[in-house]
């Protein structure tokens, strides 16, 4: 059978699929928590680097579609694998079911996916189409000016003096609503805990896993999803504590901040 | 010592399946049993109770038991949520009334799958792993007397590792333990057991593909990672072998297209 069918009509295939597909977006929203966190720099960091990013045009395109290609097939193989677990476990459940060695993690994999896809949805409203909190969108609020050149390897890529769109002041707006806030705590909780199971499950999944290394590796994704819940919880948590403040109004007159 | 903490006999209720036939609705019965030797087998006790059964005109309890002792891979009672139930690496024969405390009400139900019919009570048809087997779990060999035993050299961890997987018993526990009625581990090991060694090369792609197709194709689920199975297999057979099947099976599929077209003919002549 052709791999490019069988990938999508085998078992195997669609568990190949949605391991691929979720490496893929583990490395986006690990990139993606690196560069936010440039949030608790000079405002000139998280605002150049935006402005970087949106600059790309048709790359920031070509990843865009890639993530969402990845979001559906994930999405997609998710729901055929269920739907066919549920027809294959048949029609009289079990009376007494009890979990051997399940992990608390993967018993709940659907659960904290829909959870993050409804995340997904509203922070994408959010920061990005500006449907949601339209006062504090990036486009609603004064521009910033760049007291200094923003660098990525070296390469100068927004001037100093370039007026760039405030995403600092957007983010800080947004987390000052507490429901927000905490929906967004809950959100990616629940993502590490999706991450929890899903990462160490690719391994499986590619067959890059035994018992001689299994421990190792469910200690190393443990601490990656700790490391990436409190790399999370540190944006809006610094927010509602007050550690981080909008700029004023006048975004420009706030050098040295 | 330890046979004097056991109390001397037991009493515990069966809360067992009754299901007069496929397709038929079914129901838990309780049957108390009475001053039974915690030394006795689980099977022991259906035998006890269907004695009873049988005394009083009824139907006795339906259950598929063969060897006894743990390698045929036939009796396959879900009890207390677990198939074999309670403790690991036995199978239901190797269960002993002792593992349970005075007064226990035990619920006794078949292995559920929906590849799994129930045929009657708590004996269910497990043809389709018999259909995976024929599929590829196989080797192509000279038939006639025995072969040199040293003809094919094997090294000792491969020899190891092919009799791990080649002890499954294909009982189906770990379908039944699967919370997608996944027949991977069973697939692993049977595809793993001959892969492993080199009788098993000439068929190795051949093997991984139609197992799978095969098992894809008689309705069960797919892994969700989670290893309930090798925790219920009562010969403790490692999920590795699932990581394993899984390497397999993509390296298969892809050397399948990548292989040159045959010519075609059969040459000259």
């Amino acid at each position: 059978m052709q791999p490019v069918v069988s990938l999508f009509t085998s078992s195997i295939g669609r568990k190949f699929l949605m391991a691929a597909t979720g490496l893929v977006l583990i490395l986006f929203v690990i990139g993606h928590l690196v560069g936010n966190l440039q949030i608790f720099e000079h405002p000139d960091k998280i605002n150049g680097y935006a402005h970087f990013l949106q600059s790309l045009g048709p790359a920031l395109w070509v990843a865009r579609i890639v993530l969402l290609g990845c979001v559906i097939i994930h999405v997609w193989a998710a729901t055929v694998l269920t739907l066919e677990s549920r027809r294959a476990r048949g029609g009289e459940p079990y009376a007494v079911k009890t979990w051997l060695q399940a992990t608390f993690a993967s018993r709940y994999m659907r659960w904290t996916g829909y959870v993050v896809l409804a995340f997904i949805c509203y922070h994408l409203a959010q920061f990005t189409l500006g449907v949601a909190q339209t006062g504090t969108f990036k486009a609603n609020l004064p521009p910033y000016t760049m007291q200094a050149d923003y660098r990525v390897l070296g390469f100068t890529v927004v001037r100093a003096g370039a007026v760039v769109q405030d995403v600092r002041s957007m983010v800080v707006l947004g987390f000052q609503n507490v429901v927000v806030a905490v929906f967004y705590l809950i959100a990616v909780g629940l993502l590490s805990l999706h991450l929890l199971h899903g990462a160490d499950s690719l391994f499986q999944t590619f067959g890059w896993r035994n018992a001689r290394w299994s421990r190792a590796l469910r200690a190393v994704v443990t601490a990656g999803c700790a490391a990436y819940f409190l790399g999370n919880l540190a944006i809006p948590g610094a927010v509602l504590a007050g550690v981080l403040q909008p700029l004023a109004p006048a975004a420009t007159q706030v050098v040295g901040h | 010592m330890v046979a004097l903490a056991t109390p001397r006999t037991l009493s515990v209720t069966l809360r067992v399946w009754r299901q007069a036939g496929p397709g038929q609705p079914g129901k838990f019965v309780d049957y108390p049993a009475k001053d039974l030797s915690p030394n006795m087998s689980f099977l022991e006790l259906l035998d006890v109770v269907n004695d009873g059964l049988t005394l009083q005109g009824g139907e006795p309890i339906a259950f598929a038991h063969d060897c006894r002792e743990g390698i045929c891979g036939t009796c396959s009672c879900t009890i207390n949520g677990k198939p074999h139930g309670p403790g690991q690496g036995i199978a239901t024969c190797q269960l002993y009334l002792r593992t349970f405390r005075d007064g226990d009400v035990i619920v006794v139900e078949p292995f559920r799958a929906r590849a799994f019919p129930v045929v009657k009570d708590l004996v269910t048809d497990r043809t389709a792993f018999d259909r995976i087997q024929q599929a590829g779990g196989f080797i192509t060999a000279r038939a006639g007397s025995a072969p040199e035993a040293n003809a094919l050299p094997v090294p000792k961890g491969d020899a190891d590792l092919a009799m791990d997987a080649a002890q499954c018993i294909g009982c189906g526990a770990c379908v039944a333990a699967c919370k997608n009625a996944s027949a991977m581990l069973f697939v692993a090991a049977k595809v793993s057991h001959l892969g492993l060694l080199p009788q098993g090369q000439a068929e190795r792609d051949r093997r991984v593909l139609a197992m799978v197709a095969t098992m894809d194709s008689l309705g069960f689920g797919g892994c969700s990672n989670q290893y309930e199975c090798s925790a219920a297999c009562p010969k403790l057979i490692s999920h590795d072998f699932i990581a394993r099947l899984n390497r397999d099976y993509l390296t298969a599929s892809l050397r399948a297209t990548f292989q040159p077209e045959p010519a075609g003919g059969g040459g000259a002549g």
